[in-house]
């Protein structure tokens, strides 16, 4: 920047470059149609559509205020946002300590491409398949999970039988198929911290433990962040393992917010309700992530 | 709610794969409904049922119709439980809905408030379809407020005992005994007896015997499931309350009903009673059942040695092997009877509906008619899987278990013949009082709500019915 440019200088402009922005646009449009289409729109009408009561069959009729005045004094709802809260921690703070624990060996222990591949395989399970898995696993009565507890000699657990089980049951499960995904978004972080500045650790005798929590960690902040954000927005909408293992049961401990929208919706046809419900969810999606994004510095590095 | 047939964990996955499709491919799913499109040129009535056992019969009723009348043909399509009505749902949306379907109690309400239904009153062939013809009270179920008909009666349902014969004799117990058996709500009457003796623990004590270990049941003296009782406990509870005080009824007028009655003392006292059996060991508590194991999978692993359940799932029941292949003997008894003096089954009965999509409403009307007549419903009577609406049907059916399988039908049969069945509440809002009773019922199961909850869930539902006025 120093230097000035001998273009900006010279008494004969260059011929000004050619105007790229039809060009642009063309390459733009499939996605921002898309992007329109698929996300707008939808949401959007969305929006619209909880401030109506809309059966599908019907016209929706407009009745301003309705859904949310409703909402705020469902009892339903407000457990349904507490459960998916208790969920979303559990299932967060399992998979992300996990996840480091296991893309820091990854990194450091093996280089076997074999080995690294394997802890994604349950991801490759879809979530469907995982549930019912684990609900044959865990049944109370024939579950190979209860003969192995009973074995060495425990009790069975009724863990998706009982109201204090179900959730934390749900929240491993989902653990166990999502933890190879993040571990490989953090992998793919720590490969980004040069060696030179484990070398200088290792220099100045540092241990393991020590390198772990003084450079690994501070140095991945933003990748954990990133991984964060996309992770917690999932998991606040944990549904097919709800709808595949307890349906919401016992009572209302796994009715979800995402599993009571869609009962609303597809089994009680209230669409107007369940969009004011979605449009809750979004919201609270939405100040979820601003606050981590400003908590975690999600857009700086310590590492210039 | 009756489900035909239905396996929980099949079921689940059924959902959450239909899911998966519905979100995934949406364009995909379109465009499959409109290659299936009802609105079937050519004389071609598209048919839609739920119970894949009921499907050759009814192929043959097909047949009979084709050869009938000649031009018009029918194709039946048949979808599990769940899949059905998300489909038939989808279909009144996306105008590609069957001609004909199998019409369901618990959902009718809901479809003739919506309009998709069209009155057979209207149509030439189903004009004059007579209520006398069938079962008594049968046809009436399916006239909406306005007093059109929009269901031509196919079959009935009552629910009744199934048991393991020989676990009756181990426990000494005999036909007569549990053909005879009576309840009370106060000290369970004869009827708990029974269910306690034939309750056995880990160490081989019987329910009703010193030292009996209510923690460790190897086998229960009755299975329940679903949560107990999904909400209407058709095959759950229906039998006791509807035997309790003098003969309780979910509502105040059936069909189409106002106000619930679970408020009052003697169901809640009869549910109290009920539920009480699985605190006492005799039936399995709600982790046991929790996972997918239906009453009929109790029965079938020898972890129950008897249960409530209903008329269709007869050739379930009779079909039962054990792990050396050999058959397991089933006895079916009637309902015991209760302090109002008699026994009671839920009577519910399905039906045939024209949907408005349709293009050929009168050709629709004339596989409906043949459906509703004789000639049909005896076939399916000799197909032996459930009970058709015309009394003729209901006798072949009768015949062929007694014949082919060996199997005394009567204890469902006599609770119509001796009127002692209530009807399956028809009422607008069925899914939101779902929503109410299956975590309520849930809830009670488990012990987290005493049974004087259902005062609130009561005053919850009546609210939502208020609505209408």
């Amino acid at each position: 920047m120093s230097s000035p440019s001998p273009a900006r200088t010279g008494s004969t402009p260059r011929p000004a470059p050619p105007d790229d922005t039809k060009l642009a646009l063309l390459f733009i449009a499939p996605a921002a149609l898309g992007f329109l289409v698929f996300l707008v729109w939808p949401t959007v009408r969305g929006i619209y559509l909880s401030f109506t009561r809309f059966n599908l069959l019907r016209p929706a009729e407009f009745v301003g205020v309705d859904n949310y005045t409703r909402m705020f004094a469902d009892p339903v709802f407000w457990n349904a946002l507490w459960v998916t809260l208790q969920y979303v921690v559990l299932n967060i703070g399992f998979q992300t300590i996990l996840a480091l624990v296991i893309a820091v060996m990854m990194q450091r222990l093996t280089q076997s491409t074999w080995l690294r591949g394997l802890i994604l395989t349950p991801y490759l399970v879809s979530n469907v398949v995982a549930a019912m898995l684990f609900l044959w696993i865990l049944d109370y009565q024939l579950g190979f999970g209860q003969v192995v507890l009973e074995s060495i000699g425990l009790e069975r657990i009724p863990f998706l039988g009982s109201a204090d089980w179900a959730i934390p049951t749900i929240a491993f499960i989902n653990t166990w198929r999502h933890v190879g995904y993040t571990a490989l978004l953090i992998f793919a972080g720590l490969q980004t911290i040069p060696e030179t500045v484990y070398e200088a650790a290792r220099m100045d005798g540092s241990s393991e433990v020590s390198t772990f929590l003084r450079i690994t960690v501070p140095l991945l902040r933003p990748i954990l962040a990133l991984g964060l954000i996309i992770t917690v927005v999932g998991s606040f909408q944990v549904f097919d393992t709800v709808a595949v293992a307890t349906q919401g049961g016992p009572v209302n401990a796994t009715r979800v917010l995402q599993f009571y929208i869609y009962d609303l919706a597809f089994g009680r046809f209230q669409f107007g309700y369940a969009s004011a419900l979605s449009v809750a969810l979004l919201l609270v999606l939405m100040a979820v992530t601003f606050v981590q994004y400003r908590l975690t510095r999600a857009d700086s590095t310590d590492l210039d | 709610m009756r489900r035909r047939r239905t396996d929980r964990t099949r079921t689940r996955a059924a959902t959450a794969l239909a899911l998966a499709v519905a979100v995934g491919s949406a364009v995909g799913l379109s465009g499959c409904a409109k290659g299936e499109s009802a609105a079937g040129a050519g004389g071609t009535i598209s048919y839609w049922l739920w119970d894949s056992a009921q499907q050759p019969g009814y192929q043959k009723c097909a047949d009979a119709f084709a050869a009938e009348n000649p031009g018009l043909r029918v194709r039946i399509t048949q979808y599990g439980w769940d899949d059905y009505w998300s489909k038939l749902t989808a279909g009144f949306i996306a105008d590609t809905a069957p001609d004909v379907f199998t019409d369901h109690l618990g959902k009718f309400a809901q479809f003739a408030d919506l309009g998709v239904l069209r009155p057979l009153d209207d149509l030439q062939a189903t004009k004059d379809i007579a209520d006398d013809d069938y079962q008594e009270g049968l046809a009436t179920l399916w006239k909406g407020q306005d007093g059109k008909r929009y269901g031509a009666p196919k079959d009935w349902d009552t629910v009744a005992l199934f048991y393991n014969a020989k676990m009756l004799a181990d426990a000494g117990i005999t036909k007569e005994q549990v053909d005879s058996a009576a309840w009370n709500p106060d000290d369970g009457g004869t009827f708990e007896k029974m269910v306690a003796r034939l309750t056995v623990d880990a160490k081989g004590r019987r329910g009703d015997e010193p030292g009996f270990d209510k923690n460790r049941v190897k086998v229960y003296g009755m299975a329940i499931d679903h949560g107990g009782g999904d909400g209407y406990g058709q095959t759950q509870w229906s039998p006791f309350t509807g035997s309790s005080g003098t003969g309780w009824q979910y509502l105040d007028k059936n069909p189409w009903g106002t106000r619930f009655r679970f408020d009052s003392p003697d169901v809640q006292k009869t549910l109290g009673w009920y539920f009480g059996l699985v605190r006492k060991g005799y039936m399995p508590p709600y982790e046991v059942t929790a996972g997918d194991l239906d009453k009929n999978k109790q029965l079938a692993a020898g972890t129950a040695a008897m249960t409530v359940d209903g008329s269709w799932m007869i050739s379930t029941y009779s079909g039962f092997t054990n792990a050396a292949g050999e058959k397991t003997p089933i006895g079916i008894a009637p309902t015991p009877v209760g302090p109002a003096g008699k026994r009671a089954s839920m009577f519910n009965g399905l039906a045939d509906s024209v949907t408005t999509n349709s293009t050929q409403p009168e050709n629709a009307a004339k596989w409906v008619k043949f459906l509703s007549g004789q000639t049909c419903q005896d076939i399916i009577g000799n197909a032996g899987v459930v009970f058709p609406a015309r009394r003729s049907g209901t006798e072949l059916a009768v015949a062929y278990n007694k014949r082919e399988r060996n199997l005394d039908v009567t204890p469902f049969t006599e609770q119509v013949s001796e009127k002692s069945t209530f009807l399956y509440p028809v009422v607008y809002y069925a899914e939101d009082i779902k929503a109410i009773l299956g975590p309520g019922m849930n809830a009670i199961y488990i012990g987290q709500e005493p049974v004087s909850a259902m005062t609130t869930f009561n005053e919850q539902i009546n609210l939502l019915l208020s609505q209408r006025g």
